[in-house]
């Protein structure tokens, strides 16, 4: 096992946004979340690489546990790869040095091999022309693919990503799927958090419906949208399939 | 109308415009790394750092709520009192660099709360510690940020070293008063120097907006200041 | 220094007030000139042909490169070359609140270019004056967006009254000196006493301002960042 995540809980000042969410992800596996907004799906990607801290709960990256006071923060993150909403680019700094950053100030890799590999990752998502771009002088869809390099740049276990696409104008969505369908199907362990339900439907492993801070139902593709055991699934996905289309 | 200009004036304010820069350059400098130091407390210190943190805001309420002046005079009249007792150069000049200090702090906070939460959020994604996050992703872009009110502050400190000619320091208006009290020409002397400070900071306006222009990144501006 | 000559020169209070009330009456004055001559600057260098603007903007480089005490010594000391006189206190007066209308002329210039000129479109559409549009669109909303600036340039020039000192008025520095002079000992606490009391001051101004913003404010006019 991957990923495990354990009744996991947090609460911002009233509101408890995370009631006791629990799931693992095995290696290789591609899980997406999906749920109406505000139901802690952004907040549980954050709690994962501790961006937010949970109020309790445990989750376990293979067999270190990571929620543990002890372990170093810092080295587990650099394990898992994040790919944001606004893409959070480093202005001041090209595409290749966005790449390069973590490379040589986590893991310590010189400039040579940082550019080599960085040059490598650029290309993967096609963008290898635009290394010397600054994010300022990228569309939105080139600037989240830079960050998807950023993030493999790091040789992730695990690469969450928080609704990647949302940010995105209609026509630039479509890139950014399509990268990230290439990295699930080369065997990348993947948590989505998105509202792009063809993308759910076809890439994932598995789907977890979200909803007030609690899973109610997860399950492979086909059995949620054909069977859904739970009427609120039903129902979220007869109102979001309508909204964003089926097949993409 | 009874006004008489003099050519001998000039080797002794080009004297006085020579302390004047070393003044400003001195106090500027030291002024720009206690004040990121006193802005980095300000933003990152309310944790451990508390107490810290406590000292600089206070530092910098004083600073700069009260007047340049009266710190001056307080540094050099005041301080004997209590057995330091410095040169009207050495006060002048520490009076300066305090005051300043506390403004760029100031203005490095707002540059550095000006850079979106989400770059700080990446960077700690990635696995960067906060302090490497501050080095490499936060203050570049800062310090980038902070050159319109850092320009700003610079011609502020030019015009505020004129003020220690009263504690007895010969920078541009200490070599003007001197002349002026041997020639009684007051009011000529007073004006040639005007126009000393007037080119001054038209050369440094020019060099500055120079600075912001091979410095600029596509994407990376600064919000309005007030 | 002991605690006990803080006590003596806090019992020179009402001498330092007398001091400060000086300061305030400068400020007072050089505000009201530094409004009224800054709007005048703003409208200027916006609305005026090529040659005033050029003045206008000639204006404010002078006085915003020219230190504030080396002003005062000018507007003090040039009229006698002239054969007239001025008092160090209105030469405070004049030669600050010359200043001030520089830097007030560029908030108000500031505040006045940050309204969308969809505002002004509007206006002309329903038929206003170019002086009604300013008088009934343009300058309630340039107002309201300059109360941060005049914030700002209130708690600088609140400080340079005391360069007044300079040129003679007896303002609250001169009375410090005069508590130094009657008791050396009470010198530092005596100028620290007076710095406390323009920190004060300038966060009681301030107050005072937030206040009038929160008075005055509607929501979705703000300044642009």
């Amino acid at each position: 096992m991957l990923l495990r995540v354990e009744d996991l809980h947090k609460r911002y000042g009233k509101d408890e946004v995370l009631k006791g969410v629990s799931f693992s992800l095995e290696k290789g596996e591609t899980k997406v979340i999906i749920g109406p907004s505000g139901t802690g799906k952004s907040t549980l990607l954050r709690c994962i690489n501790r961006l937010t801290e949970p109020d309790r709960g445990k989750i376990w990256l293979e067999d270190v546990e990571i929620t543990s006071p002890r372990v170093n923060i810092h080295r587990i993150r650099a394990q898992i790869g994040f790919v944001f909403q606004d893409f959070n680019l480093f202005t001041h700094l090209t595409a290749l040095d966005n790449v390069r950053l973590g490379l040589m100030r986590v893991k310590g890799l010189s400039k040579q091999e940082a550019t080599a590999r960085a040059m490598q990752e650029l290309a993967r998502v096609g963008l290898a022309d635009k290394a010397k771009a600054y994010p300022a002088e990228l569309s939105g869809g080139q600037q989240q693919r830079v960050s998807i390099a950023r993030a493999l740049a790091m040789d992730p276990k695990l690469i969450l990503f928080d609704e990647p696409t949302s940010a995105l104008d209609p026509e630039l969505i479509g890139e950014v799927l399509a990268v990230m369908e290439d990295l699930a199907k080369s065997g990348m362990t993947m948590l989505v958090v998105t509202h792009e339900m063809g993308f759910a439907r076809t890439v994932a492993d598995e789907i977890i419906f979200m909803e007030k801070g609690v899973i109610v139902e997860q399950g492979p593709p086909e059995q949620l949208f054909r069977n859904p055991k739970h009427p609120r699934t039903a129902e979220f996905l007869r109102r979001i399939t309508d909204l964003y289309g089926g097949e993409r | 109308m009874n006004l008489a200009f003099s050519w001998d004036w000039l080797p002794r304010l080009s004297q006085g415009l020579l302390l004047t820069l070393e003044l400003t350059a001195i106090s500027m400098a030291l002024g720009a790394v206690f004040g990121v130091l006193l802005a980095v407390l300000r933003v990152y210190g309310r944790g451990p750092l508390y107490p810290l943190y406590l000292l600089a805001s206070a530092y910098v309420h004083f600073f700069r709520g009260t007047p340049l002046l009266v710190q001056v005079m307080a540094i050099y009249y005041g301080l004997p009192t209590l057995g330091i007792r410095f040169t009207p150069f050495i006060s002048g000049l520490l009076a300066l660099t305090l005051n300043t200090a506390a403004y760029q702090a100031e203005y490095f906070r707002g540059a550095i709360q000006s850079v979106r939460a989400g770059q700080m959020q990446a960077a700690l994604a990635l696995g960067l510690t906060r302090l490497q996050a501050i080095r490499y992703v936060i203050l570049p872009q800062a310090l980038r940020l902070v050159i319109p009110p850092w320009s700003n502050e610079l011609i502020y400190m030019v015009k505020g070293s004129a003020v220690v000619y009263l504690i007895g320091v010969l920078e541009l208006m200490g070599q003007a008063k001197n002349i002026a009290a041997r020639t009684f020409r007051h009011f000529e002397v007073y004006v040639v120097v005007a126009m000393f400070y007037l080119a001054l900071i038209l050369v440094f306006t020019l060099i500055l907006r120079w600075v912001e222009k091979r410095t600029r990144i596509p994407g990376l501006g600064v919000p309005g200041r007030a | 220094m002991t605690f006990e000559h803080w006590l003596r020169t806090w019992s020179y209070l009402p001498t330092l007030l007398q001091g400060l009330s000086t300061n305030l009456a400068i400020l007072g004055a050089l505000l009201s000139l530094g409004f009224f001559v800054g709007i005048l600057i703003a409208i200027l260098e916006l609305y005026a042909p090529l040659p005033l603007r050029l003045l206008g903007a000639g204006y404010s480089w002078v006085f915003r490169s020219i230190p504030e005490i080396l002003l005062l010594l000018l507007v003090w000391l040039g009229p006698a070359r002239f054969g007239l006189s001025i008092s160090p206190f209105w030469a405070a007066v004049v030669a600050l609140g010359l200043r001030s209308s520089a830097y007030q002329a560029e908030i108000f210039r500031g505040a006045l270019q940050s309204i969308p000129s969809g505002q002004t479109l509007a206006a002309r559409a329903l038929g206003l004056s170019p002086f009604g549009t300013i008088r009934y669109v343009l300058l309630p909303q340039a107002l309201r967006l300059s109360l941060a600036g005049w914030g700002n340039e209130f708690a600088v020039v609140l400080k340079d009254t005391t360069l007044a000192y300079a040129i003679g008025v007896v303002e609250v520095l001169q009375k410090a000196r005069f508590i130094s002079s009657r008791e050396f000992p009470l010198t530092f606490p005596a100028y620290v006493t007076v710095a406390l009391l323009f920190l004060f001051l300038t966060y009681a101004g301030l107050f005072l301002l937030g206040k009038l913003e929160k008075r005055l404010r509607i929501p979705g006019l703000e300044a642009r960042r």
